[in-house]
């Protein structure tokens, strides 16, 4: 082989051949498609988001760097604060109640129903429907003076004046969580009842076999085989209640008086709204340590097993 | 639709009148002749795209789009139209004049122009001509309209916003009419709220009768956001009265006020659940064309604005100017569209289409029968005349702009009615944010 080798006239191993051919390198060349789109379509924006943070940009004008300028109004802006209390609240509230009743629903559907087909179909409704769709809907229902809600409630005796749902700083709060998680309870049941459905029913047949009572069935079984997708569901289930941005948008755009600005909302009033580009990216730049911070807890609390490595359960 | 009454052709004895009623082959043979003699002579293959607002009543588009084609056909010059939300116009005229590229000219809300004057065409010769030849502009259009000494855009039209009330209640409340003075309007708000028949303002983020409402309230006692020099002194004696007398009128409006949106007024009003509130003409219109509606269309007039301490109209309507951008390649052809539009043979028609949502700049067309055709337009007719600028004493530009688009008034006025803060921590957050935006 050598000898044959050596009898070829001598030719220039230039880098990019042997780019071209290492076996390590073909690697890099099979990722780098992904690795383009992730960076164009992710770490790009990303970035340019940050970096207007820093800057005096308006809405179609470039603007000039700034330092911490936007952070430090913001630091003393009640407003700004006043968001990231709703949005704390509007999410650990909606967050919560959506595991408990999307869980209660997911057991419930893992039953043995009649039509349970049609039953599990009919519970994805909600999250079918358009946001801005089901958005309207709430806005009617909660309406000050055409509220169905008021409307019965007054026919019935109960109530004497139309309840001002979206008027009242308490009652807008608790009307926009109650329909964020009208709309996510869906996603999380669903989710969940895929989970339930992968425990396998030896389990449940040992443990009755063994006498557990259903409460230990559900805390020793199901619970434990369920953590991962829990973490998962609920990891989305945060992010996407943190963001959440068309409810308010509208229902309240905000209102009254600033009481269900969500960052993100207060984030597009600034931006968009009202043309301060840099401090809008501020806001929504402040919201990543919140995210990130979610998906840790979420990460590392809920989920001690190795199930996230590849291993087997232990 | 025509306008043409027997009403109408006996005051078209004025050459303005007779005018509205060109239409079909009429309005394109006065095109032609119109082209000839114009002194804007449009570029050789020259074409035009133009960004507008959409239209509130369809009527108007129709007109306007009619308008356009006239113009085609006399002058060889197509014109493009696309039109997105009010609000939306200023994002996109902001990208075309910061990248170069984009409509010809666009037509959007108040400052527009003023966010990159030197963007704008010069259209000084344009406005001269209109001016001299329809009995001048109105006070606020000049100032709309000019930066420095010259003229960057065509104030076309404004729409207005005047306080919608219902006849009858108000009769049994002991008020023929909305009475002319702030205080004998928190006296009209209790009696109708006594009689359970109440109305209220926008305090939602509404940005055009929230903003109007306490505009005008702040204005209408002294109050304002900055002086001449565009100074911040929103902190004075005068708007804690401004709060106080808004505080007082709350009380007696019917609850709810503050979630409402532009939208809820109308419903409500509509509804026969309010009797007063403010609004553009549209609650009127929509009463007309709906057949059930017919009785609160009898039973309901408009009013201008009642004066408060200092003793004038201080209304705030949204004006629509028309820009043309220093990129075009065609800027003749962009004057003799603006100078079209504004022509009483094409104004007319246009003006009367709109209903009573739109009035004019110019003092001439205050004979248009649209005004007298239906006497519960007329307060619209003198909207542009009462209508102070955006920013109230301050320039018309960038600043006032955002502060209204960000609501600082109206959050000031709508924490201290609710009891969210109290006089002064309501005025300091505004005044926070108003210095930020002058700075």
């Amino acid at each position: 082989m050598a000898i044959a080798l050596d009898s070829r006239p001598m030719r220039d191993v230039t880098a990019w051949n042997q780019l071209k051919t290492n076996r390590n390198w073909l690697a890099i060349w099979f990722m780098l498609p992904a690795a383009a789109f992730l960076i164009l379509f992710l770490a790009y924006p990303l970035g340019l988001g940050v970096w207007l943070s820093f800057t005096d940009a308006r809405l179609g004008r470039d603007g000039i760097f700034v330092g911490f300028e936007n952070y430090e109004y913001l630091w003393e802006d009640s407003i700004f604060w006043l968001s990231v209390f709703n949005t704390l609240l509007y999410t650990s509230v909606a967050s919560i109640i959506k595991f408990a009743v999307g869980l209660y629903l997911a057991l419930l559907l893992n039953e043995r129903l009649p039509f349970k087909a049609i039953i599990r179909a009919v519970v994805l409704i909600p999250f079918i429907v358009p946001t801005v769709l089901s958005a309207i809907a709430f806005w009617w229902l909660f309406d000050p003076q055409f509220s169905i809600i008021s409307w019965s409630l007054k026919k019935m005796g109960l109530i004497t004046a139309n309840i001002d749902f979206l008027g009242d700083v308490w009652n807008a709060r608790w009307s926009v969580i109650f329909a964020n998680i009208w709309r996510g309870v869906p996603f999380v049941a669903i989710t969940l009842l895929a989970g339930l459905q992968t425990v396998s029913p030896s389990l449940y047949e040992a443990a009755t076999i063994d006498g557990a009572t259903t409460w230990q069935r559900f805390r020793y079984i199901t619970y434990p085989l369920l953590t991962p997708i829990i973490a998962v569901v609920m990891t989305f289930s945060v992010l996407f209640t943190f963001t959440d941005f068309q409810l308010i948008w509208v229902m309240t755009r905000g209102g009254p008086v600033n009481a269900t600005h969500l960052m993100a909302t207060f984030s597009y009033q600034r931006a968009i709204m009202s043309g301060y580009l840099g401090e809008g990216a501020a806001i929504s730049t402040a919201m990543i340590p919140f995210l990130l911070g979610a998906i840790l807890v979420s990460w590392f609390g809920l989920q001690r097993r190795k199930w996230q490595q590849g291993e087997s359960n232990d | 639709m025509s306008y043409l009454t027997r009403r109408a052709l006996v005051k078209g004895g004025t050459a303005v009148a007779a005018a509205s009623v060109l239409t079909g082959p009429a309005l394109l043979e006065w095109a032609k002749a119109w082209a000839q003699n114009a002194p804007w002579k449009p570029e050789k293959g020259a074409k035009l795209s133009m960004l507008r607002w959409k239209y509130f009543v369809q009527a108007e588009d129709d007109a306007f789009v009619k308008l356009i084609e006239a113009f085609s056909k006399a002058t060889g010059v197509p014109v493009e139209i696309s039109r997105e939300s009010y609000e939306d116009v200023q994002p996109k005229a902001s990208v075309a004049a910061n990248t170069g590229t984009g409509p010809d000219l666009f037509w959007g809300l108040y400052s527009l122009p003023h966010l990159f004057p030197q963007k704008c065409m010069d259209v000084s010769d344009v406005t001269d001509y209109l001016g001299k030849k329809y009995g001048g502009w109105v006070e606020s259009a000049v100032q709309y309209g000019k930066s420095g000494n010259k003229w960057i855009c065509v104030p076309i039209c404004y729409s207005g916003n005047m306080v919608n009330y219902r006849l009858e209640a108000s009769k049994k409340a002991g008020f023929s009419k909305i009475p002319d003075k702030t205080d004998g309007f928190l006296e009209y708000a209790k009696a109708m709220k006594k009689n359970n028949t109440p109305g209220g303002f926008a305090l939602g983020h509404a940005s055009g009768d929230g903003n109007g409402w306490v505009h005008w309230c702040l204005w209408s006692h002294g109050g304002n956001t900055v002086d001449k020099a565009d100074k911040v002194i929103i902190n004075s004696p005068e708007t804690a009265k401004a709060l106080e007398y808004a505080k007082a009128l709350y009380a007696e409006m019917i609850p709810g006020v503050a979630s409402w949106n532009d939208a809820s007024n109308n419903k409500a009003f509509l509804a026969g659940e309010i009797n007063w509130t403010d609004n553009g003409i549209s609650i009127y219109v929509a009463a007309q064309k709906d057949p059930t509606k017919k009785n609160i269309a009898e039973d309901m007039d408009h009013s201008f604005w009642p004066t408060g301490p200092i003793g004038k109209p201080t209304e705030l309507h949204l004006m629509y100017p028309v820009l043309g951008m220093t990129y075009t390649k065609y800027p003749q052809a962009c004057k003799a569209l603006m100078a079209f539009m504004l022509e009483a043979d094409n104004f007319n028609p246009w003006i009367e289409s709109a209903q009573g949502y739109l009035t004019h700049c110019l003092n001439a067309y205050d004979k248009n029968p649209v005004w007298t055709a239906d006497p519960k337009r007329a307060p619209f007719r003198e909207a542009a005349k009462r209508s102070l600028t955006a920013g109230g004493l301050g320039s018309v530009g960038e600043k006032a702009a955002t502060a209204i688009a960000d609501f600082v008034v109206l959050d000031m006025f709508a924490n201290y009615c609710t009891g969210r803060e109290d006089v002064k921590g309501s005025i300091a957050i505004a005044d926070r944010q108003l210095k930020r935006i002058y700075r």
